[in-house]
């Protein structure tokens, strides 16, 4: 539970630019890492991460533990991408280059092997854009932001309230845990599948319980001090623009466009480095 | 209900409810498949759409699988983060027929969960999720459809089985005392 | 002057319920006045005060009869959002009303929502934070701040409003006694200085009367029972009548068999004329021999020196000894954060220590892992709700068991056992539900009981409960550890609690034991009570106008009438 990623305070041009501009930034690179399978962007889009990474200051033990956590799954996916789908690369790029044969008779083609090479390329460029996302921008901005990219203020600040209560939920799971294990519910021993459904009903029904009523108080609170009274709402920790946020913005949005146009200027998504040494 | 209310209540359930997703997002119930997990998070955003509503069982879902993959895997899988709103909403969408606040959730009520949450997650892994896989990231069709029916299989073993005990506790819980008689 | 708050033949009645849950209210609250509204849980005062927000019926539906006006509106017509402009209301739960992320977002919230403008809530966040006392501490998160720092976000949350009323619904029920008092003296002060009418709803009186209050209105079954100064509402009986504690000096007063006046000031133990008095105190608490603490039986859990760090280089405790004696009573107190909590999550296993042993009857614990001495120290946490997992209470009762793999007969009769014990036996098929609060509190009682330990911890096991409630369970803890041996300690910030029901306490303060002795020998010593956040008990002023020395033997006579007065209502009362 303990390595999760959170924000720090700061200060460096990437914490100064207003949460707005970071939502911005990471929702158009998220999209823009998603649709492009070019891998001179790509390489592009890693070099930039691992700049704005460097610039933010961030520190490694922020965010080695949920790296570790993020590699092992994206092994796991290239080991499923080459058991379910061996050929894809050669599908995609139209060639075979076998390397060599696998027992079993699986060939490993050079196609295969560039293509999970991209697949992890984009991995690699969304990974920093989360870490800096979080680790840089101060969640009482995260709300009005969203309110900012044009969320329905309710909803954005539904966001809020999660990001408020997540520690509160945290350390009532964590009392209810150990209160349970006292009672002989152990968590952790090995056990058929129906009775660990059963130890986990008994720690997430009094932790849903105790929720539900917290939902009744909470929703008071709000309802006496006059949230939702107007259509709007103005928000105390919303960063205002400067200068180096619309410069960001819009060196952003010509960035994923370039990059998006870049990616189908031969008319393709991928990049297709087999093709040049085709006669 | 009111109405003017209900909103207020709606956004606080959807609030809470995400931070519960989130902080049970490491809670997982191995199956004897390597890594592969039952998640307890969508029973709980299935318990929560069964009460509050369509809505909020769909920002729930969209919402804590975002910010739970963000914090703590680093990294968002939106191809898997948007197709979670199809199982608040198919869930949330009955949600006045459940009656569980009322103490009403009978077997009736339980079929029509469980019919709903099999829609709602068929909607969300078989379909939504793989084509999203194979049009915004480009992995490969065979397995993707793979994946997406492993986890079909396992959330509505997990919403069907945890879902529908939360939902018959709770419903027991807030019904009132009624005829009960005192035994000696 | 025109009152500001009229209820005339006022009644409301929720939509879900049978009966109405208040009638023929008449009440006149004027401008400036500051009103103490005391009755026992489920009289009706709630009720009352979400009527004057609105709450009731615009959130909660229900039917009114009657009228009431507020400063020249109607509530139910004017709205929750209406009414918040003339109404602040803190709410008690002090976790649950902090909405913002930090201090400054939580006192903007109502800002926010009037879309006031950045910079000029900028400025008012400044300004209200000054006045409750809270500009230091604008960044933090709620996680980062004390129960008593939390409300005073909670009251500069309301007042940024300039609201005329400020509306407090037990705000006593979280605070430690210390900061229960500061909490008083700044609603005082912020009533005064701002000149707003305040009212606040408690069911512990002595402690809202730590400052004066210019009326007392007392509830009991949805109508008014009383209403009038403090000094003539203390004097009449009204308050025992409908089962709210009277403050222990007045008691103590009344065993000597005295009759106060209300022009002998008995609003305040620091106002009181006690010259009328003083013989008669003299003569009943002057002679008797003290009591002497049993320290019988063997010793059960020992703590030595035992050291504690979440974080490297801030140790929560700091070579801790203690030790607990089988069949004893014992209250473990100290301020929030001076390391209660901890010490019983090292005694039951769910975090090691950096240094020190814990030995429970002899045995060094280290090796055993939270299960195992889930079987022989139980835990019952502060709220029922956070154990109680099953629909049912015999499956909740058997939970502990069945986890275990006991068999099912045997099982099957320790449950039944226990539910004995705890007065449950004729529920045992309901469902939880179906449960009043101190229900639900013996049922998670009765599952830990079900498992047989030889220890049994309880966190705050009187936690916002009135005083029928508080009497209810304390009286059957205190029959539990009389007929069952069970040794029993109590996490507990509630004085009363320590004074009446457990041999010893013992303090931590800032990590460490600074006093394991009598609860009236920490009670009657201001410097622990100081470092300790305890509030030294209303008798021990007493003892000292009256000149009975030392004050700690007159605390203990006090106490020993205390309990034979109740044993004989309790055998009065039967049972229930």
């Amino acid at each position: 539970m303990n390595r999760m990623i959170s924000y720090e305070a700061k200060d460096t041009p990437v914490h100064r630019l207003s949460g707005f501009t970071k939502l911005v930034f990471f929702l158009l690179w998220c999209l823009t890492s998603a649709l492009t399978y070019d891998t001179r962007v790509l390489l592009v889009m890693l070099v930039l991460g691992i700049v704005i990474y460097a610039v933010s200051r961030t520190e490694w033990k922020q965010v080695s533990g949920v790296l570790k956590a993020v590699m092992l799954f994206m092994v796991l996916n290239l080991a499923f991408i080459f058991i379910f789908s061996p050929y894809e690369g050669v599908k995609i790029y139209g060639s075979r280059t076998v390397l060599a044969t696998l027992p079993g008779g699986v060939a490993v083609t050079a196609e295969q092997l560039f293509y999970e090479f991209n697949v992890m390329l984009k991995y690699f460029t969304v990974i920093p854009a989360v870490f800096i996302f979080l680790v840089t921008t101060d969640p009482s901005e995260f709300a009005a932001s969203l309110d900012g990219v044009g969320v329905p203020y309710p909803f954005a600040y539904s966001v809020a309230i999660a990001l408020r209560y997540i520690p509160d939920v945290q350390d009532d799971y964590r009392r209810i845990r150990d209160a349970q294990q006292a009672r002989g519910i152990d968590m952790s021993a090995k056990a058929p599948f129906l009775e660990r459904i059963r130890r986990v009903t008994s720690i997430i029904f009094p932790l849903l319980f105790s929720a539900m009523e917290h939902i009744e108080v909470v929703s008071n609170a709000m309802e006496l001090r006059g949230f939702g009274k107007h259509k709007k709402r103005t928000w105390y920790a919303r960063k205002p623009l400067k200068r180096a946020d619309i410069a960001v913005i819009l060196g952003t949005v010509i960035f994923a466009a370039a990059a998006l146009v870049i990616t189908w200027a031969d008319g393709e998504r991928f990049w297709n480095p087999f093709l040049t040494r085709l006669p | 209900m009111n109405n003017k209310k209900f909103g207020i209540r709606e956004v606080v359930a959807m609030g809470i409810g995400t931070a519960l997703f989130v902080v049970l997002t490491n809670v997982q119930i191995p199956i004897g498949i390597p890594n592969t997990y039952l998640q307890p998070r969508m029973a709980v955003m299935g318990f929560l759409a069964a009460i509050f509503g369509p809505v909020v069982g769909a920002v729930i879902g969209l919402v804590g699988h975002a910010l739970g993959d963000a914090l703590f895997y680093g990294s968002v899988w939106w191809s898997w983060v948007i197709p979670e709103l199809f199982v608040g909403l198919a869930i949330g969408l009955f949600a006045k027929k459940y009656k569980v606040r009322e103490g009403g959730f009978d077997v009736k009520a339980g079929v029509l969960f469980n019919v709903m949450q099999v829609i709602g997650n068929a909607v969300a892994w078989i379909i939504a999720a793989p084509v999203l896989d194979i049009v915004l990231m480009g992995e490969p069709a065979d397995k993707v459809f793979v994946q997406g029916i492993y986890a079909f299989l396992g959330d509505i073993i997990i919403v069907g089985i945890l879902g529908t005990i939360l939902l018959i506790a709770y419903s027991k819980v807030s019904g009132s005392a009624g005829s009960l008689k005192k035994e000696d | 002057m025109e009152p500001i708050i009229e209820f005339r033949n006022y009644g409301f009645q929720y939509t879900a319920q049978a009966e109405p849950t208040l009638s023929d209210i008449d009440l006149r609250i004027f401008p400036g006045e500051k009103v103490l509204i005391v009755g026992p849980s489920g009289c009706g005062k709630s009720t009352l005060a979400h009527c004057i927000n609105a709450l009731n019926p615009c959130s909660r539906p229900g039917t009114s009869t009657g009228s009431l006006t507020v400063g020249g509106l109607t509530p139910e017509e004017a709205g929750v959002f209406g009414m918040s402009k003339i109404v602040g209301t803190v709410l008690q739960d002090t976790d649950g009303q902090f909405i913002g992320l930090t201090v400054a977002e939580d006192l903007a919230f109502a800002l926010e929502n009037d879309m006031v403008r950045q910079e000029e809530m900028h400025a008012r966040v400044d300004e209200i934070s000054g006045l409750v006392g809270m500009r230091d501490f604008l960044r933090r998160a709620p996680g980062e701040l004390s129960g008593g720092q939390k409300q005073r976000v909670s009251m500069g949350g309301v007042l940024v409003d300039d609201v005329k009323i400020l509306l407090f619904d037990e705000p006593l029920a979280n605070l430690d006694p210390a900061t229960g008092k500061d909490a008083i003296a700044l609603i005082d002060e912020i009533g005064r200085e701002q000149d707003k009418t305040v009212i606040i709803i408690e069911h512990r009186l002595e402690d809202a009367l730590y400052r004066s209050v210019d009326r007392i209105v007392v509830m009991g079954d949805g109508r008014i029972r009383a209403d009038g100064p403090p000094d003539e509402i203390l004097c009449s009986d009204v308050l025992s009548r409908e089962g709210i504690r009277e403050p222990l000096y007045l008691t103590a007063l009344k065993y000597a068999g005295c009759r106060v006046r209300p022009e002998d000031h008995p609003a305040s133990v620091t106002t009181l004329e006690i010259a009328p008095y003083k013989d008669a105190i003299a003569g009943r608490y002057g002679g008797a021999d003290p009591r002497v603490p049993e320290t019988g039986g063997e010793e059960i859990l020992r703590v030595e020196d035992l050291t504690y760090a979440y974080r490297p280089g801030e140790p929560v405790l700091k070579h801790v000894d203690l030790s607990v004696r089988r069949g004893e009573m014992v209250a473990l107190v100290g301020k929030n954060g001076a390391g209660k909590s901890t010490l019983s999550s090292l005694i039951c296993g769910f975090i090691k220590p950096a240094e020190g042993r814990i030995l429970l009857s002899g045995e060094d614990m280290a090796g055993l892992t939270v299960k195992e001495r889930g079987e022989r120290i139980g835990l019952v946490m502060q709220s029922p709700n956070q154990m109680i997992s099953k629909p049912m209470i015999r499956e909740e009762v058997g939970l502990g068991l069945a986890a275990r793999g006991v068999p099912e007969e045997e099982a099957s009769r320790a449950v039944e056992d226990a539910l004995r014990i705890c007065g449950l036996y004729p529920f045992r098929n309901w469902p939880v539900g179906a449960l009043s609060f101190g229900q639900k509190k013996r049922v998670s009682i009765a599952s830990i009981l079900a498992i047989r330990p030889d220890l049994l911890i309880l966190d705050e096991p009187t936690a916002g409960q009135d005083y029928r409630h508080y009497t209810e369970i304390m009286e059957f803890l205190k029959d539990l550890n009389e007929k069952t041996g069970l040794t029993i300690l109590m996490i507990t910030h509630d004085m009363h609690l320590m004074l009446e029901y457990t041999d010893r306490a013992i303090v931590l303060a800032d990590g460490e034991c600074i006093a394991d002795t009598t609860p009236a020998r920490v009670l009657t010593d201001p410097e622990v009570c100081a470092k300790a956040c305890l509030k030294e008990t209303s008798l021990y002023p007493l003892a000292l106008a009256c000149g009975i020395e030392p004050p700690d033997l007159f605390v203990e006579r006090f106490i020993a009438l205390e309990r034979g007065v109740r044993a004989a209502q309790a055998d009065k009362g039967g049972a229930a």
